[in-house]
This record gives structure tokens, C-alpha cells and sequence, in this order.
């Protein structure tokens, strides 16, 4: 099995920074915490790529999934409801 | 285009109109072909179009004076685009149905099981497929842009693209789901997927009842493309019977 930052099943924080710039890590998900549901693998950083640069080293992607309501204050969602999301490791932090 | 080539002496080249420029942006259609362009992709005639419909042409036209792309390659790309529709996605769908084995070798590794039916993914670097069930609903959304599974459904409808699509789906998915006439039934954990990098999703929507023993080509004629996002069921026969037909 390939070695990944971090583990399927752990939870983690997404950074709330907000550098300027191509980013894809949504603002909404930015400083909530969540739980790792998949490892996609490595992809070229988008945030490089989007200025023609090589997009290396490649940064490992995970699927994080948050409950709805942690997400907003005004709570919307049945308690159950999830949203998930791909965020890059260097977004990422253990929880 | 041979039509266009006795016109080059009185279009094109800019220098015929040495002044009166710079007012009226809308000059930059300045040729037949261009005309002919809009009316063929986004149907309208140069004094209906938007800033940026006006700068797309703009920027055709440069790269078709400079030899860099012909308005025929162009009508290629677009041929090219319009084939990609959701009777592929339905297809795939149809078959998840049919075929246990293969629905679970979809739900593992879905670009694998796309190329099993002759569908070629190459153009998204990972694809997902997601199962409604009884207990789980999942809907997709692309906040940042529209990212959309369009090897398998073709463009996305324009609500997908939409400001209140894109933002509703996160801030009030249940109510987004309400706004496309779709009630999540109260008990059903909906699970929203942000589109955001570099996987694609396909939904496999709840198979209907009274289909058993369907052929594939049947089934998949049930099965729409908002099924497909997530934001709705596959049709029901009786639904598919009733259905308006467009002329």
C-alpha cells in the first residue's frame, strides 16, 4: 500500500488561509473540521498548473466529508445530511 | 466556407475603415461567416450579443487571421462536443442495473468499466460512480465553475451552471433539491458532492420498480440526466409512458 499523510477514516482541519491566487479548496470548507472518506491518489497542484507552470511535486487528493451543519450557522441540513469535497494534503492538518 | 473567399476584398482586413472605429465594439463582426458563426452556436445576431459573446468572436477571429484554428475545425469542436450526451451515462446506468458484477466493478473503478463498454474517459483524470439507495442520496455540484462528467452527459444544463444552483447546493441542499421539483424523502442521508478538482461523478440513480427482466436499451431510456446529478429519480414506467413528447 502506498504511504498517504494521512488515513482514511482520520480527522482533519482545513487550513483557514487565504493566499491569493488559483486555489480549489472552497472558502466554506476553510478552518472546519471533517473526516477523510477516500484517498484518490496524486494529481499536479492546480494551484501551479493554472499559471503554466509544471504542477510538481504532485500533492495527494483525499475526499473529506463534513456534516452539513458544522459548515453553517444557520444549520440547514437533517443531522445526518453530508457534504464531500476534494481537498489537496497541503490543506489538510490533523484534527 | 467556399462561399466566404470572394468576400475577402471587402472584409476582414481592417483597413478599409481607417476611421469612425473604437465607438461601436460590435464591428468586430465584421465578416459573413461570422454571422453565420452565432446563428449556428449561440443563435443570435451581433446586436443581441453580450461583452463577452462579442470577445469570443473577437478572439476567433484573430486566431483564424493568424492560421492558428479555420472556422471549419472549429465547427468540428463543436460537432465534437454535441456528441457527448446522457443516453452515453444512461447506458452506463443501464448496464449497473442489469449487471450486478458489473455495477460492482463501476462502483470500484469507473473509468475501467466505461472502457468494458467502448466509452473513452481519458478526458477526466479520475471518475466516480455513486449509488442512490433507499438509505443514501447523493447530489453533485461544482461551486467554483462547472464541473460536470461530460464524457458521459454531455454539457451541463444551465441551472448547473447557475450562481443559485452552485451556491444553494451547499448552503440548503434539501431546499436546492426542492427548487428542481425534487422532495429528499426526510429520513434518506443526503450526502452533496463539491466537484472542485480533479474527480468527475456519476450518480447510478435507485432503479424503478415493475422493471424486472427489462432489456438494457429499455432500461436506459428511463434513466435522465438529472438522475444522473442526483437532483431527481430515474422516470418510472408509468412516468415514461406519460411523458410529453417534444416535437
Amino acid at each position: 500500500m502506498e504511504q498517504t499523510r494521512f488515513q482514511v477514516g482520520q480527522r482533519v482541519r482545513v487550513k483557514n488561509l487565504y493566499p491569493p491566487g488559483h486555489i480549489r479548496t472552497c472558502p466554506y470548507v476553510r478552518g472546519k473540521t471533517g473526516v477523510v472518506s477516500r484517498y484518490f491518489g496524486r494529481y499536479k497542484n492546480p494551484e501551479l498548473l493554472a499559471y503554466g507552470k509544471d504542477g510538481l511535486p504532485a500533492r495527494e487528493l483525499y475526499w473529506v466529508e463534513f456534516s452539513v451543519n458544522d459548515l453553517w450557522d444557520h444549520k440547514p441540513g437533517k443531522p445526518q445530511d453530508k457534504l464531500r469535497i476534494e481537498i489537496y494534503e497541503h490543506w489538510l492538518e490533523p484534527a | 466556407m467556399s462561399d466566404s473567399h470572394d468576400h475577402h476584398h471587402d472584409h476582414g482586413n481592417g483597413h478599409d475603415h481607417p476611421h469612425g472605429h473604437g465607438h461601436d465594439d460590435t464591428h468586430i463582426l465584421r465578416r459573413k461567416e461570422d454571422v453565420g458563426y452565432l446563428h449556428d452556436t449561440v443563435g443570435r445576431t451581433e446586436h443581441e450579443m453580450d461583452y463577452f459573446q462579442i470577445r469570443v468572436v473577437a478572439l476567433l477571429n484573430v486566431l483564424r487571421e493568424k492560421g492558428l484554428v479555420t472556422t471549419d475545425e472549429m465547427r468540428r469542436a463543436i460537432e465534437d462536443i454535441e456528441a457527448q450526451t446522457p443516453a452515453i451515462g444512461a447506458k452506463v446506468v443501464a448496464r449497473a442495473w442489469a449487471d450486478p458484477e458489473f455495477k460492482k466493478r463501476l462502483l470500484m473503478d469507473a473509468k475501467e468499466a466505461c472502457a468494458e463498454l467502448g466509452i473513452d474517459t481519458s478526458a477526466v483524470n479520475h471518475l466516480v460512480a455513486l449509488e442512490n439507495t433507499g438509505q443514501v442520496h447523493y447530489m453533485v455540484t461544482c461551486t467554483l465553475c462547472s464541473c460536470y462528467p461530460r464524457v458521459l452527459l454531455g454539457q451541463p444544463p444551465t441551472w448547473y451552471k447557475s450562481f443559485p444552483y452552485r451556491s444553494k447546493s451547499v448552503v440548503d441542499p434539501r431546499g436546492a433539491l426542492r427548487d428542481l421539483g425534487y422532495e429528499a424523502p426526510e429520513g434518506i442521508e443526503l450526502i452533496t458532492v463539491d466537484s472542485n478538482a480533479d474527480c468527475r461523478y456519476l450518480i447510478i440513480p435507485r432503479r424503478p420498480k415493475g422493471t424486472e427482466g427489462w432489456s438494457e436499451e429499455r432500461l436506459a431510456m428511463l434513466v435522465t440526466r438529472d438522475s444522473m446529478i442526483g437532483v431527481g429519480d430515474a422516470l418510472t414506467p408509468q412516468e415514461f409512458e406519460a411523458r410529453p413528447i417534444p416535437v
